[in-house]
């Protein structure tokens, strides 16, 4: 890869980057309704409190670093805006103060639920990867054998289902059933554990049920997007000059088909990626996993608008960070765009 | 009518005049109107010189059941057909030809008249939906391959038969070094060491004329000539009797297309490799080949000797074909200059395929399939026009073909083994030279 290339990709990621957060300033503040009055939740508010809040949000700062008037023309610099205290804060990491949650800054409100979506999105994604491209390559290179048939069908249904509707049945069999499993949330309530190896069973056992609902459901699409890419590299010269050569078959899948057929898939996985930490919204309700997924339903029940802000920064961020990984991934695997 | 050439036992003597008398034979093949002779004791006895010459320096033993005196390649009535909804295509068609050691053989025909399909049906490179029926039989080395499971037939890929096929940057990986990919069927399928496959490759491109650096280079990074040579280098790679072209230098310009056939030439004047070239253009076959032969719609319309062909062709399908080339050297406009169009091959015409555009055509035409006779300077026709027992031609069975000792080598005996210096040529395992 040439640092050209590199350097062209991150300089994109951080434009990208700045306009996210510009919007992310600006969306906020455009939206209908004052937002000290959706904070004190009362319409009937007198002026003097209502200036009280707007000065200890810092609301009554003007918006933008830079005024201009037209009459007369002049520009004015104004280094105690709203926007310079916005970038300032966001920059050390405080995303304000949460409505709902009072008290309690959206950094943590946001931290407290980052990992366990992390853990069950992330860990489905990994699942889903491995098992979708592998199954998808092998019907796709069969095509119209038992594997392909059979294989595609069941993805078509997976990709097809909400995960409600894959996750309910597991909860009917493997919870209420069998037993086997608990129904929802990520620790037992209350439990008092003897080790941290026992707390670590009790987070398993709650994650199968999830984790497999979420892998299901992604497996399905992975498996459709690998398959077509590859049944369109079965066609290609360089597999009949693999096959020419004499190789195996097992060999031409693996060291020709598959390399080319990744190319297209990588960036619809990144994509993905990126969206990890918004969560599966449906997933986490059904399993009531305390996942971003679930805090983004409450917050907006709540209109918790500094909590949704940062969620909105946060996944923005991941996107376009899992975009850069993209590029810079392609470029490995392609070495036709390394230019 | 079948006569096997003398056995290997006798070659050791006759090697060192091998050169000599193949340039004699290779003269008179071409000029002189043998009559009557399938049997010529001295020109078989030369064919096996130059069979034993060029099989003596082969770098891997022959295939296991193979029978050194048995012919190089005979196609015997090979019929490849493709299955549609529609019907069954017959692509190839009872063809019989047959490729001697050191020779190369020009494949020419309107497009569609199934000269990759008969390339591609010796080692089995074919679409699924192709059946090779019943009847049709591939000897290499005297072994059917026709039989043989995919399994069984690999060993016969790249090791035996190679194929360069047409320039178009898709035939190598878009995203694999070049050196590896050529490195790869010596290490896969002769079972070399990485490191002896990697210098191996290095000094094959260097044979082909790349320098040994660019063996890190991509595809996309080479022009359309240097991934040709490439191609080429890679069907060396095992060392095989066999390089088959399939249009190599189609969408080269000119001065590229020139380059590309001097290096096959040269390749095969030295490693004495046995060429198949498939074109469009009849020039290059007239420049580059021994024997040439012109399908039509799935058949062996004519196959002789270049020389005998390209200046006195009786088929009228052949002169209709040389007429769209007034002068083979200077015109190298496309062949579709024939008025009307092939047949459509899952319903060909009865009798010649060739009646509805044949200008010579009769009533039989339109009946009877007209069969294949030879006649005495070697040249194979299936035309009514052409009736054994008139003018010295006989009339010949497809078994006939390729036991037919008349039609012989006509190879420039290889010189010194360049082999080796070239790199192709050292031995495998431990006691590899530097
Ligand atoms: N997979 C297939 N299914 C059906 N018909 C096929 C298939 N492949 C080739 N054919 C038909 O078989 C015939 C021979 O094709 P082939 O590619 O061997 O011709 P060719 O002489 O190499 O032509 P060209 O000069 O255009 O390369 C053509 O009529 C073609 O349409
Ligand atoms: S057999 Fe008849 S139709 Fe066919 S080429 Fe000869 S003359 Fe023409
Ligand atoms: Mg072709």
């Amino acid at each position: 890869m040439s640092p050209s290339y590199l350097g062209r990709k991150v300089l994109q990621a951080i434009a990208t980057l700045v306009f996210v957060v510009i919007l992310n300033f600006m969306l906020f503040r455009l939206m209908p309704g004052s937002p000290e009055r959706i904070l004190l939740r009362n319409p009937h508010l007198d002026a003097q409190s209502i200036a009280a809040a707007r000065a200890r949000f810092g609301l009554d700062k003007p918006l933008l670093p830079l005024e201009i008037s037209v009459d007369p023309p002049s520009l004015k610099v104004n280094p105690d805006s709203q926007f310079l205290a916005y970038l300032q804060t966001t920059a050390s990491g405080d995303l304000g103060l949460s409505f709902e949650f009072r008290g309690e800054s959206v950094t943590e409100v946001i931290g407290v639920r980052f990992w366990p979506t992390i853990i069950l999105i992330g860990l489905a994604e990994l699942i889903a990867i491995v098992v979708g491209l592998t199954l998808g390559s092998a019907a796709g290179w069969k095509r119209g054998g038992t594997l392909d048939r059979v294989g595609n069908g069941i993805s078509l249904i997976l990709y097809s289902m909400p995960y409600f509707v894959i996750g309910m049945p597991l909860i009917i069999i493997f919870a209420a059933g069998l037993g086997w499993f608990p129904t929802s949330g990520m620790l037992s309530p209350g439990a008092q554990y003897q080790s941290p190896i026992d707390q670590l069973l009790d987070f398993a056992r709650h994650l199968v049920l999830p984790l497999a609902t979420v892998s299901l459901g992604l497996i399905g699409g992975y498996s459709i997007l690998m398959r077509s890419s590859i049944i369109e590299t079965r066609g290609e010269d360089y597999v009949t000059t693999a096959r020419a050569k004499g190789l195996k078959d097992r060999s031409i899948l693996r060291d020709h088909a598959f390399p080319n057929a990744l190319l297209p898939t990588v960036t619809v996985i990144a994509i993905n990626l990126g969206y990890v930490v918004a969560g599966a919204i449906t997933a986490e309700i059904v399993f009531n996993w305390p996942g971003l997924g679930t805090l983004t339903v409450d917050a907006l029940a709540a209109r918790d608008y500094p909590v949704l802000q940062g969620i909105f920064l946060l996944i923005s961020v991941a996107v376009i960070l899992a975009n850069l990984g993209a590029d810079l991934i392609y470029g490995r695997l392609d070495p036709r765009v390394r230019a | 009518m079948m006569r096997m050439p003398t056995g290997p036992g006798e070659t050791g003597k006759v090697m060192e005049d091998a050169e000599q008398e193949a340039a004699r034979r290779a003269a008179e093949a071409g000029q002189e109107a043998v009559v009557e002779a399938p049997v010529d004791s001295e020109a078989i006895e030369a064919a096996a010189a130059a069979r034993a010459l060029i099989r003596g320096r082969r770098q891997w033993p022959l295939p296991k059941q193979a029978d050194p005196t048995a012919p190089l390649l005979t196609v015997e009535n090979l019929r490849t057909h493709f299955k549609l909804e529609s019907g069954w295509v017959k692509a190839v068609d009872g063809v019989s030809f047959r490729l001697d050691d050191g020779e190369a053989l020009g494949l020419a025909g309107e497009s569609g008249c199934g000269k990759t399909t008969t390339a591609l049906s010796l080692v089995r490179l074919l679409p699924s939906n192709a059946r090779i029926r019943k009847g049709s039989s591939i000897d290499l080395f005297g072994i059917d391959l026709v039989p043989k499971t995919e399994d069984q037939l690999r060993r016969y890929r790249w090791r035996e038969i190679s194929i360069v096929f047409q320039g178009a940057m898709n035939a190598l990986n878009p995203v694999r070094r070049i050196g590896e990919q050529i490195a790869e069927p010596i290490e896969v399928r002769l079972g070399l060491t990485q490191d002896v496959a990697r210098k191996r490759a290095a000094e094959l491109l260097e044979l082909v004329g790349i320098p040994r650096q660019r063996a890190a280079a991509y595809p996309h990074e080479l022009s359309g000539g240097m991934r040709q040579r490439t191609m080429i280098a890679m069907a060396l790679a095992c060392d095989p009797a066999i390089v088959i072209g399939d249009e190599p230098t189609t969408a080269l310009d000119v001065m590229v297309q020139a380059q590309i056939l001097e290096l096959l030439e040269r390749l095969r004047r030295d490693l004495g490799l046995s060429l198949i070239l498939i074109t469009h253009d009849l020039s290059v076959i007239a420049e580059t080949c021994d024997k040439t032969l012109i399908m039509y719609a799935g058949k062996v319309a004519e196959e002789g000797p270049v020389s005998r062909i390209f200046t006195a062709p009786r088929h009228p399908y052949t002169q209709k074909l040389l007429g769209a080339f007034p002068n083979i050297h200077a015109d190298r406009r496309s062949l579709e200059t024939i008025p009307g169009s092939p047949p459509d091959l899952r319903n060909p015409p009865a009798g010649c395929r060739f009646n509805p555009r044949c200008p010579a055509a009769m009533d039989i035409c339109r009946e009877v399939e007209p069969p294949e006779v030879v006649y005495p300077d070697g040249v194979r026709v299936a035309c009514h026009l052409h009736v054994a027992g008139r003018d010295g031609a006989v009339g010949v069975t497809s078994a006939d073909v390729v036991g037919w000792h008349r039609q012989l080598p006509v190879i420039e005996a290889p010189g010194v083994p360049a082999v080796a210096s070239a790199g192709v040529a050292e031995p495998p395992g431990p006691g590899s030279q530097p």
